[in-house]
């Protein structure tokens, strides 16, 4: 697997969100792509800084939903209507008010299933390894306290020496590379 | 209204902008997710939980006899016969759904309205639901007597028999309402986990608590986008839960409002059910935040404040069930039926009379005639107590509805009563002690306040334009 060995990228730790963003910006501004953010609360300034601006959980949801509505209401019709036809009071073997209620409630399940599932699958998670975790500053600080941009080495504009010195222009406590 | 008569120097108010703070000042990211994480991460578990946990397990055993029992008897150690059918199996139901309810509304309802007070309280709000919800299924199931057998009974499945369910039933709509409310409820509490089951991973000292935490987390890291899309997420979920709720307390009182009985058939029901639900719950709330608060230490993180806006809630809940409760009296009289007065008669003044009374005293004549003092709202051992007093009360409610409409139906000749045996006794019990031992559990082995959530809410959060210092002095 000769794609995943060497540096990953170049993690340049923050003391404070507005660090972090400031140099975000700087960075995507000066032509970076290839970079993430990584924060122990969600930051909605520093996703905009690196340019991700929407995500596509809510329409995984809106269909997850629909499927959820025809699946349940089919199912409802069919068993009453053609499985299993029975007279209960002379009703109409399709009543559907009746059959609102299961539907809704497995649009709703298959609702909130996608979402978070398709949330899950569209940030590859989960994801037992990733080559950030050799970073011990980044272990100690990434859910606590402390804010990390990593510009990764796939980018065409990375270079191991003048990204490092890039990244020490911003202030930050401390500037790593990160290998696989 | 209650602004006016503030000290000045409270600590509880921001200086710079005159905000009610929600999380006492001096704390730091750091702080709070060491007070947070520390319970749950330390080696020394306090004497305390123990003599808890054994109190409350040995009580759970109580149920694991109860329904030994019931699978080898069956449903006739249960005092349920002709007219009273539905006895404590339905009481207790409804009871502990009710219960659950509150937890979705902290954590969804509150979310959507951006309520910031209520991240305090989340957390342990959805466990509660959680373990709530897993006490109520379980009634409806063992109330079938034979559960093996119910899986065909309940869920539309292709089976050898060529049996479908009847969609056309509110128990069968009960089924799906309250197996997606479960279900919904463990995932939008497992999402909510997820970051901080990381920090749990990178904060645990141990090799096994590492690995266990690691594999909980499912590699969370923190990445903007992946925050991103979990926010979307987390709104989604609640945006959905919302309706969801609601929806279920309806359902399970269309149980009731759809049978032609007095005292059920009545369109009330489900907003009364509901606010009744949101009134209990909270009740629940406060009987568990007040003694974790005063036993963990943290006064800091889940103030005063919170409980007096509970008890705000409550106040405002209990008035739409004493509006539940006028309206069915008004309508027995406004109907001009002969049924229904006889029905309400019977309710207050026949053999079981004291049961409303109890259900008066406890859920509208105490909570309603204090709940309005803001001494006593923000006192927590009042409200511990009030707690236990409401929750007692919406019991009764319940009781009331299931078993005083049942026992004198329109035949006198079907009269009879109903006393519980001591088999119903040990089954509510029971499952007041493994509500009280999951809820230890959860207390010990996973963080009970969501700490990504309170970061947001510290001031330190508050991204700061170019004109303002980076760091202050003593930052």
């Amino acid at each position: 697997m000769a794609q995943i060995e060497g540096t990953y990228g170049l993690l340049a730790e923050f003391d404070t969100p507005t660090e972090l963003i400031a140099a975000a910006k700087a960075a995507y501004g000066s032509g970076w792509r290839r970079l993430d953010c990584y924060t122990p609360y969600p930051v909605e300034e520093a996703a905009e800084a690196i340019g991700f601006h929407s995500n596509r959980v809510s329409l995984v949801c809106l269909i997850g939903g629909l499927m959820g509505l025809a699946a349940m209401f089919g199912l409802e019709t069919w068993a009453s209507v053609l499985a299993y036809p029975l007279n209960i009071g002379g009703r109409p073997l399709y009543s559907w008010p009746a059959f609102i209620v299961p539907a809704y409630e497995w649009t709703i399940l298959f609702a909130g299933l996608s979402a978070a599932f398709g949330m899950l699958a569209m940030n590859g998670l989960p994801a037992m390894y990733h080559p950030l975790f050799n970073s011990p500053s980044f272990r100690n600080g990434a859910t606590t306290d402390k804010f990390f941009l990593c510009l990764e080495a796939n980018d065409p504009k990375f270079s191991l020496s003048e990204t490092k010195k890039y990244l020490e222009n911003f202030g930050p406590l401390s500037v790593v590379e990160v290998d696989y | 209204m209650a602004t006016k008569n503030v000290p000045v120097n409270d600590p509880m108010i921001d200086p710079a902008t005159g905000e009610l703070r929600v999380i006492a000042p001096g704390h730091t990211f750091k702080s709070v997710t060491e007070k947070i994480s520390r319970i749950v991460l330390t080696s020394h578990t306090p004497l305390g939980w123990f003599g808890g946990f054994m109190v409350a397990s040995s009580v759970a055993g109580i149920l694991m006899v109860a329904v030994t029992w019931l699978f080898l008897k069956g449903t006739g150690i249960w005092a349920i016969t002709q007219p009273v059918a539905w006895g404590f199996a339905i009481i207790n139901f409804v009871w502990w759904i009710g219960i659950g309810h509150a937890g979705t509304l902290i954590s969804a309802i509150l979310l959507l309205f951006k309520q910031s007070w209520r991240n305090s309280i989340n957390r342990f709000a959805e466990a509660m639901t959680l373990f709530a919800v897993v006490c109520a299924g379980m009634f409806p199931i063992i109330h079938t007597g034979r559960p093996w057998l119910a899986i065909y009974w309940l869920f539309p499945y292709p089976n050898t028999m060529n049996l479908w369910p009847q969609f056309r039933s509110p128990l069968m709509w009960d089924v799906f309402a309250v197996s997606t409310y479960a279900i919904i409820s463990l995932v939008f509490w497992y999402v909510g986990l997820i970051p901080d089951l990381g920090t749990m991973r990178d904060r645990s000292q141990t090799r096994a608590g590492q690995y266990i935490y690691g594999i909980f987390s499912l590699g969370w890291r923190g990445s903007v986008r992946h925050w991103m899309r979990y926010e979307s997420a987390s709104l989604l979920l609640a945006g959905l839960a919302t309706p969801l709720v609601l929806s279920v307390h309806t359902v399970i009182s269309f149980d009731f409002a759809v049978a032609v009985l007095a005292g059920w058939h009545t369109t009330i029901f489900p907003p009364y059910f509901v606010a009744g639900a949101i009134y209990s719950g909270f009740a629940m709330v406060i009987t568990l935040a007040v003694p974790i608060r005063k036993f963990y230490g943290l006064e800091d993180l889940i103030t005063i404040r919170h409980i007096d806006n509970m008890a705000k809630v409550m106040l405002a809940t209990g008035f739409i069930v004493a509006y539940g409760y006028g309206m069915e009296v008004f309508m027995a009289w406004y109907s001009a039926s002969k049924w229904e007065s006889f029905m309400m008669w019977n309710r207050m003044h026949g053999p079981m009379g004291w049961s409303y009374s109890v259900l008066i005293a406890c859920n509208i004549v105490i909570p309603l005639c204090t709940l309005w003092f803001r001494k006593l709202r923000r006192n927590p051992l009042f409200m511990f107590l009030l707690s236990l007093v409401v929750n007692t009360g919406m019991w009764f409610e319940r009781f009331v509805i299931v078993v005083t409409s049942l026992y004198r139906d329109y035949l006198p000749s079907s009269w009879g009563t109903y006393r519980a045996t001591r088999w119903d006794y040990a089954t509510f019990l029971g499952t007041l002690g493994l509500f009280t031992t999951l809820f230890l559990l959860f207390i010990r082995f996973l963080p009970m306040i969501p700490m990504s959530e309170i970061r947001i809410m510290l001031p330190q959060a508050k991204i700061k334009s170019e004109a303002e210092p980076l760091h202050e002095a003593g930052d």
